[in-house]
């Protein structure tokens, strides 16, 4: 699948004050995208979560935001990266405790289950690069 | 520094959300809230979050924190006016949001806590914990 | 020798286009006015478009205009409900007619052959463009009547004040589940009513997975401050829901949608009282 971009945006994570504007950029990627009031509010939410844990985590870091198109559908892009102290085990934290409710902490089971691709590296030390990627009828 | 407004309703109180809760917004909700649980010795929190459009975990976090401590002041909370894509959204991210009661709107949320005060008046022989 | 096939091709148009048409008409493959001029445009268009370069590569740019021409003619067809012979021979008599009119005019054999070739590659890329525009055409047919039927099989009765139903019928999968969750909690907004009867008599079976989409579903509807009751419940569902070690506690689930509306009363504290009658 060759995946076109059509627009590309980074913005730079320092405080806690740069959440609620990286949101509404998201918010308005989504809408343009077409999404529906659901697939927005679930692409929005995944961006908090992943937002927060670069700030608390990852000391900070940049998220790009991109128009992408698979060829059948418009859909955003999101990348998350921080250089922060990196996860020691990637498996344990996308672990799913769905039923017990709870996780590492990160939060990322539940918001995998809100967008269509989800991308995770991280090395001890080195930092940590989440992409997601929601499709328009995803 | 940016507080948000809790009305007093007889025995409830009623917080509306309208903006976006940060670390210290969402902080001083809680103090002030269960400040104000205390001062007017409210048997009932009804937390009005219809124009909140995103629900994360951090929010969600303070929703629970609200509840848990206003149980244990003797109040009840109730959440209302949830939107639908919050809704659906909350259970595919997979938060419980224990101790937590939802309404549909105000009204209903009232009524619901009038009638657990009624149940728990003339209950008060019984020495069942309340699970809700 | 290239320049050959290329001249001839431009003194006859009129040839290939008259035993085109014919031979669409023999195949049933024609397709009224419409066609005629389409026809024409493409046999104009494609001798166009051949020079001593794009003779030799199918892929060449000069076919662009052919190529987005013969693109929409296919999505149309696909769209009319043309069969996939119907469509693939639209091409395939273009080229049968392009091949007899050289056969004619070129005299010498490996001249003939190889104008043959080339012509053959420029016309099977073109039939293999109009067969993935065909279907995706017909996807596009798919697709809409897909979105049809959601709609209209996932419809939210309001039975009563403050009590709505919801029969689904056919199988719940993810899709269909987010439908289903959209439509019913709005319904539970506009109508604010405070029960909602999900009855899944109609779904033919439950595994873990549908088990899942309907605990979301119930999750979701108390987060907004309504309960959910599941009626409709066949033995054979049951049997499996313990088999399986699915754990349904916390919701309700009776085994018709008259029992869960019953429930639904008690809960509401409603009572239905037969009146007497007055002598």
């Amino acid at each position: 699948m060759t995946i076109s971009i059509s627009n590309k945006e980074e913005i730079q994570i320092i405080r806690e004050q740069d959440v609620v504007p990286l949101r509404n950029r998201v918010k308005d990627y989504a809408v343009k995208a077409g999404m529906s009031i659901l697939n927005q509010t679930k692409v929005i939410t995944a961006t908090s979560e992943l937002v927060r844990n670069l700030l608390k985590y990852g000391g900070g870091g940049k998220v790009v935001i991109e128009a992408v198109n698979n060829g059948r559908e418009n859909g955003i892009r999101i990348t998350f990266i921080d250089k922060g102290p990196g996860i020691a085990d990637i498996s344990l934290a996308m672990k799913d405790g769905y039923s017990t409710g709870k996780s590492l902490g990160l939060g990322l089971p539940g918001t995998k289950r809100l967008v269509n691709e989800f991308a995770i590296e991280s090395e001890p030390g080195k930092g940590t690069t989440v992409a997601i990627t929601k499709w328009k009828n995803g | 520094m940016d507080r948000i407004p809790i009305l007093k309703m007889g025995d409830f109180l009623l917080v509306t959300i309208q903006v976006d809760l940060y670390d210290q917004l969402a902080e001083n909700l809680e103090t002030d809230l269960i400040n104000s649980v205390k001062k007017h010795s409210s048997k009932g929190v009804l937390i009005d979050i219809s124009a909140v459009s995103i629900i994360d975990s951090f929010m969600g976090r303070i929703l629970g924190n609200i509840a848990i401590m206003s149980k244990i002041m003797d109040a009840q909370t109730v959440v209302v006016g949830m939107q639908p894509a919050v809704a659906i959204t909350l259970v595919e991210l997979g938060l419980p949001l224990n101790g937590v009661i939802s309404a549909l709107n105000v009204e209903k949320g009232m009524d619901l806590l009038r009638a657990k005060m009624y149940n728990s008046e003339t209950a008060e022989q019984d020495d069942d914990i309340d699970l809700e | 020798m290239a320049n050959q096939s290329i001249t001839i091709l431009k003194t006859k148009k009129k040839e290939v286009l008259k035993l085109w048409t014919s031979t669409l008409s023999s195949v049933g493959a024609a397709d009224g006015l419409t066609e005629e001029n389409e026809s024409e445009e493409v046999v104009a268009l494609l001798i166009e478009a051949l020079n001593d370069k794009s003779i030799a590569d199918p892929n060449a740019q000069e076919f662009e205009k052919i190529n987005d021409l013969l693109i929409g003619i296919s999505i149309s067809r696909g769209k009319r409900g043309f069969s996939p012979r119907e469509n693939a021979n639209y091409i395939l008599s273009l080229k049968e007619s392009i091949l007899k009119v050289l056969s004619t005019e070129i005299k010498d054999a490996s001249a003939l052959y190889e104008s043959n070739t080339q012509l053959s590659s420029i016309l099977d890329n073109m039939a293999i463009l109009t067969f993935e525009s065909y279907m995706k055409g017909r996807e596009d047919v798919i697709m809409r009547q897909t979105d049809e039927i959601s709609e209209i099989s996932t419809p939210v009765i309001r039975v009563w004040d403050g009590i709505v139903a919801l029969p689904i019928i056919g199988t719940l999968d993810s899709s269909r589940t987010q439908i289903v969750m959209e439509n019913l909690l709005q319904q539970i907004v506009e109508t604010e009513s405070s029960i909602a009867i999900l009855d899944i008599s109609g779904v033919p079976a439950v595994d873990s997975l549908v088990a899942q989409h309907l605990i979301k579903t119930v999750s979701a509807t108390r987060l907004m401050g309504a309960e959910c009751i599941i009626s409709g419940i066949r033995p054979e569902i049951a049997q499996t829901v313990v088999h399986l070690g699915i754990d349904l506690t916390g919701i309700i689930t009776k085994a018709s949608l008259a029992s869960a509306l019953q429930t639904a009363f008690d809960m509401l504290r409603l009572t239905v009282v037969k009146r007497k009658v007055t002598v």
